[in-house]
């Protein structure tokens, strides 16, 4: 029955084997951009809560001629990389004393557990009255955002290592330190990485909820905001796909990193 | 370059503590073991066999009695003992070379060149040239094996410690690492002490196998093996110490199943060798 139909129908065009492997991750995109523009060709709708294709393109050309998406891109760029800096060398820090020291790990683990099941949107009162609603502000909650990845994925990773690796670093006489560099640290690094990982996804969603939350400044947030206060669906949605794109190229490096540097771990698992 | 040791173990007792009771594992074991020896040990699981060897590489202390390496006491670890365990536990992060070199890091001895040098030798002598870049994901449980052998021989070390080092691979690539250590223990001149439930392995590697006991472990009998190497293990002679060490594992008090003559669990999958 489906074989029968399979020619006649539009679908066949997306059969596995007529899409190449590269490209098949397009087909949703392609297809949702398509139904997009042929609603307002054929005119199917004229909603006002909705704009044409062409005219989201037109604004992203227009605003970025203008430099206004730029700027707001930048700042925004800018806002999460310091953000992310801070909370994972943070994190990295306090996730190695956890890790490393059980002292350190009594005294701050039951606080540091406690603090982190609070939602991180609940910062945001707290910070505003601390640090205003300027860049200082949106910086830390995206450190926040950050930080609490990175520091359980590093003590994850720094307790898990197997004690059959240890041993074998004490019969040829490793000291402590040449313990922690060369056993503890390189079998922790998937576990550091994912962590990193989430961090900089958490930290780009964080940039775009601290600049919806803290509205002063430019970027991507505030672009948003103000499409939606002026009812302007073209830069809404051309901020929202910006948004996407973001996240989707930091997605894409990240992983790509990820797979050189643990080549060890072999093809089943590094490769995306 | 390191001579082969004597080791020593005089009246070596080593007790637990499981829930507040002590508990014996073993009891009063005294062996001699000559430089270039090679010494299998026998017996069932928990007879303490790997506790021996955990005492004598240093990994355990607390013990009464006393563990001598050319008549002086062994404390902690050392370089000048090197040890195989039955998983590889090479690093995953590092290539064959690597792993091999990653006991020569603190040895003073040896100059860059000489590392590099030693390095190189023992993963010849191992039979894995043309692998030293390999990644351990891309080895066979076989050639893991062999380069933890290579590992534990780099520093050249006075006495090499096995530890069940065949006891997760398949019959066949057991049968030919075994002749390929009697190999490298000939080459190297080193003296070997081999933990085994299997007896004959046991025989066939040995000069002597120690038979343990369990509960708590002790020497049961020491059974020479006077046969020529490289031993033919279809031959009368081999069979018939084969048997006479099996039958020391006849009584109730040690049930016979404990003693694998030759174990099938083919944890090995890949094309190994």
């Amino acid at each position: 029955m489906t074989t029968s139909n399979a020619s006649t129908s539009p679908l066949w065009l997306l059969h596995p084997a007529r899409v190449p492997k590269a490209l098949r991750g397009w087909v949703i995109p392609v297809l949702l951009f398509t139904w997009w523009w042929a609603a307002y060709r054929f005119a199917w709708t004229d909603s006002e809560l909705f704009v044409p294709l062409s005219k989201v393109i037109e604004t992203g050309w227009r605003m970025s001629a203008s430099g206004e998406l730029w700027h707001s891109l930048g700042a925004s760029l800018y806002r999460m990389v310091t953000g992310f800096v801070l909370g994972t060398v943070a994190g990295l820090i306090v996730g190695a004393l956890l890790g490393v020291s059980r002292l350190f790990e009594s005294l701050v683990g039951p606080s540091f557990h406690t603090i982190k099941q609070v939602s991180l949107l609940a910062w945001i009162p707290l910070i505003s009255v601390w640090f205003g609603l300027g860049d200082p502000a949106k910086i830390a909650f995206l450190s926040l955002a950050a930080f609490f990845p990175v520091v359980l994925n590093t003590f994850e990773g720094i307790r898990s290592v197997s004690r059959d690796h240890i041993e074998v670093a004490r019969i040829f006489a490793y000291t402590r330190r040449q313990v922690f560099t060369r056993v503890v640290l390189p079998s922790a690094t998937p576990s550091i990485f994912t962590g990193i990982y989430l961090a900089l996804i958490y930290a780009w969603l964080a940039t775009l909820g601290a600049e919806y939350l803290l509205t002063s400044g430019a970027g991507i947030g505030n672009l948003l905001v103000d499409g939606r206060e002026h009812f302007w669906m073209d830069q809404v949605l051309l901020g929202v796909i910006v948004v996407g794109l973001v996240g989707f190229i930091l997605n894409w490096s990240a992983s790509k990193i990820e797979a050189r540097l643990l080549s060890w771990r072999g093809r089943s698992v590094a490769q995306f | 370059m390191a001579h082969a040791g004597t080791l020593e173990i005089k009246s070596l007792s080593k007790q637990y503590q499981v829930k507040g009771e002590p508990l014996p594992v073993l009891d009063d074991i005294s062996l001699t073991i000559k430089p270039g020896e090679f010494v299998s040990i026998v017996g069932s699981s928990g007879c303490g066999k790997s506790t021996l060897l955990r005492l004598v590489i240093g990994l355990e202390d607390e013990y009464q009695g006393e563990i001598l390496l050319d008549g002086k006491r062994i404390v902690g670890t050392s370089l000048d003992r090197g040890i195989v365990f039955q998983e590889h536990r090479l690093f995953p992060w590092l290539t064959v070379e690597q792993n091999v070199g990653l006991g020569l890091l603190n040895n003073k001895e040896f100059t860059e060149s000489q590392k590099q040098k030693t390095i190189q030798e023992h993963i010849e002598l191992v039979g894995l040239k043309g692998f030293e870049k390999a990644y351990p994901y891309q080895l066979s449980g076989g050639m893991s094996q062999r380069v933890a052998i290579a590992r534990a021989l780099v520093n050249r070390p006075e006495v090499l410690l096995l530890d069940e080092p065949f006891g997760a691979l398949d019959a066949l690539t057991r049968a030919h690492l075994q002749q390929e250590l009697e190999r490298i223990w000939a080459a190297e001149g080193i003296t070997a002490i081999l933990v085994t439930h299997d007896v004959e392995e046991a025989v066939y590697l040995g000069d002597r196998v120690v038979v343990m006991q369990p509960r708590p472990g002790r020497i049961k009998r020491v059974v020479d093996v006077p046969l020529a190497r490289s031993r033919d293990r279809g031959s009368y002679a081999f069979t018939a110490i084969k048997d006479d060490v099996l039958s020391e594992f006849g009584g109730h008090d040690n049930p016979r199943q404990d003693v694998v003559l030759v174990d099938d669990e083919a944890h090995n999958w890949q094309f190994a060798w």
